[in-house]
């Protein structure tokens, strides 16, 4: 074991934090891994269920196909393996929510076999990562226990989620810090909800994800490796970050005080506690668990073939990391303009491009998309699809923008009023008055106000062009449809030739 | 009227004619089951209602019957009274598996082939006993006491759906289902001088059965004869979508080829079939059997199945395994028995197990929990399932000579009760014959073919798989030359005397 005094010199700084995820999403399929029951969220106890998913005396599952089809379609997203024989495990446990007191699992011939995933961080405060994915299986849910804390009243079992598709997906530790780890759900939650297997809703479960933690340290040119820790109950990316990077912490205090190394403890389960911000170790169970898998005899192996997995890979759809190519080759976008769009989803995606191939700029497209559409949809919490404004819209008025027959900040008006009125972009420009100001009427303009403002004229000669902001600003109040970039270019064209 | 007498054949025959009305055939059923109470063939428990289920049963049946006669159900079976083993679940009507832990459970569903014969308009005139959860080979395992032997009440009726075979033998319906899970059905026929088909695996859903073990639960016809079993299979068997291991084969017409000739049939005969262990009377019956088959025209040919000797040892490492997993759900929480007053939830668990399960269903339990738990996995499991894979390969190889594979059912006639129970290796033994073609999935049949002091001896013909109408076209050649089939137990004499 390494001395006290070997631990006291090294640094937090120096060690690496090695992180695994396991992730379980919920399929978004309309009835049950095994039987017909509906999975819509929120209905009254126990109202969605069967002989099946309850596990009655007799009952016996039958597969969904279209999970079995969601789950290769995502195991084809990450780049894996999708097995051509795949079959059913069960693991056996006993609690009042698992109603037959078996998990009908995949335990030795998973659907999604080795993938991987690659993502990087648009603000690249770390560098591209590539993340192995070790395997995804598909899975039932158990029920929902609901507890009285106060331990008064009877526990209550609710077992309209029991038999819910889940797939568990597993990575490598390759990940190496709490911030990538979040980045890697992100970039993991997009993917699902791109291909559309998962809404990915964490509030409502949809989406759960365990954390495996260690860290690797060196200490006089050999590596220790510190217990490795299961983190459970990190119910938001946010928490999962903050859970990893105290756990991290926790685990380096905890070797400097005492030592410990993998080959001295076992793996330990904690959870992270939200309120306190700290992870806690969770009660072990009494005998270490040994769940006897072994082949579920009232399920047959599932064969795949090429022609059903290309079939399902023709489903799959353009993935955010290749869209993010697209549109910085394609449309010009820089790296983080391009990541803001592709990360609002694919519904923003479509919208975006709609945009952008209608006005013929992608530049302003995005700007309009990111600042002025997604600011919009933040600021009433609604999705795409509720924006007033259509895609085909907003290309008619940034179409005018491109051309330079409006200014923005009078564009931005017009889409003022289009949200508020619902008027198309001629008619809400004919509302606000604006019409197009001919050259004449301009130089007029202008010339008025290098009559009216020596002061500023004189500025500008002695080289202060900026000055002429003062004289846009008095422009707008005279004509408020005078292009200021042209009122600009124009005095300053004027003062020049005096 | 002796309508007990008749074959369910005859009495369909019977009722579809007109001649004979649902409710006179049911009635006469249901007041044989009232005067035989005493062989305890039926599962009996209070109801919440006060009523026994048996007499709610039979009021359901008698309203049937009466609907029937109305025209109000019609089918091909119309009014055929049918006893159902109570490890079959139906609607409405407690299903215990003759275990305490289900001593109050109604299911709310049919099983399939329940289902499917109530569209037939058969009548269900009660639940028969078993062993519980059919963990067991005479009954005695059932939670409700065992049923007696009609031929010798102070033997058994075989197991586990030996209440079922009580129910034919003793006249109290025409036919009844069981389930076979490594001679279930095959061994209570034989004991009780009957007919008993174990369909192939897959043939008849499972859905609606609970489960013992789920790769080799069977459910399957008992009746007198060949052609009532064969008249049964065409209303139980047949793809179910609701059963995944359900069989997409075609279902062909099961009585169609009775009457074809077996002459050329080729019958394979393993020698080790009457080696050690075989009661000489029984050897004898079977090897007069062979003759009968020789006079049809068969041919005998020697085959050997060498791995059929680790049978019993194989499925008593897989059938355990599965059961204690299958049995898991019978946990206190739901619809079980739950001991009172526990303090925790562990303790809840193992309070309402101990006390719910009887002690076969727990050294099972045991055993396979013991197997499949980390370490022993490959040791007990892993290794079972690969010789289970050996001996169906025997089955094959010698299928690919014979037809039909001929022997004893059990090595011996029906035990004295009590015989067996302090040594449960000895009784598992009892199924030396029969559990292979479980571990196969291959369809076989038992059929009366002599009797020992009193007592029936069965022949066990096993077949290819998905290929019952074979077994039964032989069973039913046979059974047109000997009477052993119509060899009734002396039991009403008695009663009445």
């Amino acid at each position: 074991m390494s001395s006290a005094a070997q631990r006291e010199a090294v640094k937090f700084e120096d060690v690496t934090v090695v992180i695994g995820l396991e992730v379980h999403v919920q399929l978004d399929t309309q009835s049950k891994l095994f039987c017909g029951c509906s999975t819509e969220y929120g209905a009254e106890p126990n109202t969605q269920t069967c002989p099946v998913c309850t596990g009655q005396p007799g009952s016996l599952p039958v597969i969904n196909q279209q999970a079995l089809n969601l789950a290769v379609r995502t195991g084809l997203a990450l780049d894996c393996e999708i097995a051509r024989y795949t079959k059913w495990d069960r693991k056996n446990y006993f609690y009042p929510d698992l109603p037959k007191g078996y998990q009908i699992s995949q335990f030795d011939k998973p659907i999604c076999g080795p993938g991987q995933l690659k993502f990087t961080d648009a603000k690249e405060t770390f560098p591209p990562c590539v993340v192995e994915i070790e395997r995804a299986h598909l899975e039932e849910d158990a029920g929902k226990s609901v507890h009285d804390d106060a331990g008064r009243a009877k526990s209550k079992i609710d077992l309209n989620r029991t038999g819910t598709p889940l797939l568990e997906i597993v990575t490598k530790p390759d990940l190496r810090s709490a911030e990538a780890a979040k980045a890697f759900l992100t970039e993991l939650k997009l993917i699902l909800t791109y291909i559309g297997v998962s809404d990915c809703d964490m509030q409502h479960g949809n989406l759960r994800c365990d954390g495996n933690v260690n860290l690797h340290i060196n200490v006089d040119g050999e590596t220790i490796a510190t217990p490795i820790v299961e983190i459970k109950n990190m119910n938001s990316f946010r928490n999962a970050e903050r859970a990893l990077d105290y756990e991290a912490t926790r685990q380096f205090d905890a070797w400097q005080e005492d030592g410990l190394t993998i080959k001295d403890a076992p793996k330990r389960t904690f959870g992270w506690n939200d309120a306190t911000q700290v992870t806690v170790p969770q009660r072990e169970k009494e005998e270490s668990a040994d769940y006897r898998y072994f082949p579920d005899p009232d399920l047959i192996a599932v064969t795949l073939t090429e022609s059903q997995i290309e079939e399902i890979a023709a489903s799959v759809g353009e993935l955010p990391a290749a869209l993010r190519e697209r549109l910085k080759t394609e449309y010009g976008l820089k790296a983080y303009d391009a990541d803001v769009i592709v990360s609002q989803g694919r519904g923003v995606v479509e919208y975006f491009l709609t945009v952008a191939d209608g006005c013929g700029n992608g530049k302003i497209a995005s700007n309009w998309v990111s600042q002025e559409v997604l600011r919009h949809l933040s600021e009433t919490e609604a999705e795409i699809a509720d924006y007033p404004v259509s895609a085909e819209s907003l290309t008619e008025l940034l179409k005018v923008v491109v051309g330079g027959d409006l200014d923005q900040t009078r564009a931005k008006e017009v889409l003022t009023e289009m949200i508020e009125s619902g008027l198309t972009v001629s008619a809400a420009t004919e509302k606000l008055g604006i019409v197009k100001v001919d050259s004449g009427e301009i130089d007029g303009l202008c010339q008025q106000l290098i009559d009216e403002n020596a002061n500023v004229v004189s500025q500008i000669k002695d080289g202060n062009a900026k000055a002429v902001g003062a004289l846009i600003g008095k422009a707008r109040k005279i004509n408020a449809n005078a292009n200021p970039g042209v009122v600009r270019k124009r005095i300053l064209e004027m003062i020049e030739a005096m | 009227m002796d309508l007990h007498n008749l074959t369910a054949t005859e009495l369909v025959a019977r009722l579809t004619s007109g001649d004979l009305s649902a409710t006179d055939c049911t009635q006469h059923f249901l007041d044989r089951i009232q005067k035989h109470a005493s062989l305890n063939a039926f599962v009996d428990v209070p109801l919440e209602s006060g009523e026994s289920s048996l007499a709610a049963t039979a009021e359901l049946a008698k309203k049937r019957a009466a609907s029937i006669d109305a025209g109000d159900i019609k089918g091909p079976l119309a009014g055929l009274p049918i006893a159902i083993k109570d490890g079959i679940c139906t609607a409405g009507v407690t299903t215990t598996a003759s275990s305490k832990m289900l001593e109050k459970f109604v299911p709310s569903f049919d099983a399939t082939c329940v289902a499917q014969l109530n569209d037939a308009a058969a009548i269900n005139v009660g639940k028969t006993n078993m062993d519980e959860f059919a963990m067991g080979s005479s009954t005695e395992n059932s939670y409700f006491g065992p049923s007696l032997n009609p031929f010798n009440t102070g033997h058994v009726p075989g197991g586990s759906s030996g209440g079922s075979a009580t129910a034919v033998a003793a006249g109290l319906a025409p036919i009844a289902l069981g389930s076979d899970t490594g001679g279930s059905i095959r061994q209570p026929a034989s004991f009780c001088g009957i007919t008993g088909l174990k369909p192939t695996y897959g043939r008849v859903s499972r859905f609606g059965l609970l489960a013992f073990a789920s790769s080799l639960d069977q459910i399957g016809p008992m009746a007198w004869t060949a052609a009532d079993c064969a008249l049964g299979m065409n209303y139980i068997s047949g793809h179910d979508p609701k059963d995944s291991t359900s069989a997409k084969e075609d279902k062909p017409d099961f009585t169609a080829g009775l009457e074809d000739s077996i002459a050329g049939l080729k019958i394979g005969v393993y020698p080790q079939f009457f080696a050690d262990g075989i009661d000489p009377a029984v050897e004898k019956a079977v090897r007069e059997a062979i003759k009968v088959y020789e006079d049809l025209g068969a041919t005998i040919v020697e085959i050997d199945l060498p791995h059929t000797a680790s049978g019993v040892a194989v499925y008593y490492v897989v059938a355990p395994c599965e059961a204690s997993s299958n049995l898991s759900r019978y946990d206190g929480v739901r619809y079980t028995y739950r001991a009172a007053a526990a303090e925790t939830l562990d303790q809840m668990y193992a309070d309402s197990r101990s006390e719910g399960f009887g002690a076969e269903v727990k050294r099972r339990i045991m055993l396979g929990t013991y197997a499949l738990s980390s370490g022993y996995y490959d040791a007990y499991y892993l290794q079972a399932s690969k010789v289970r894979r050996m001996i169906k390969h025997d089955y094959d190889r010698a299928f690919e000579q014979v037809d039909v594979i001929l022997g004893p059912t059990t090595p011996t006639t029906a035990f004295k009760f009590g015989q067996h129970t302090a040594d449960p290796l000895a009784m598992y033994l009892a199924d030396i014959y029969t559990v292979s073609a479980n571990l196969a999935g291959i369809p076989a049949i038992s059929l009366p073919c002599g009797m020992s002091d009193g007592l029936p001896v069965g022949l066990h013909l096993q077949g290819k798989s998905f290929d019952e109408s074979t077994l039964l076209t032989a069973a039913h050649q046979y059974q047109k030359v000997t009477q052993w089939h119509t060899t009734r137990p002396p039991m009403d004499q008695e009663v009445s005397a």
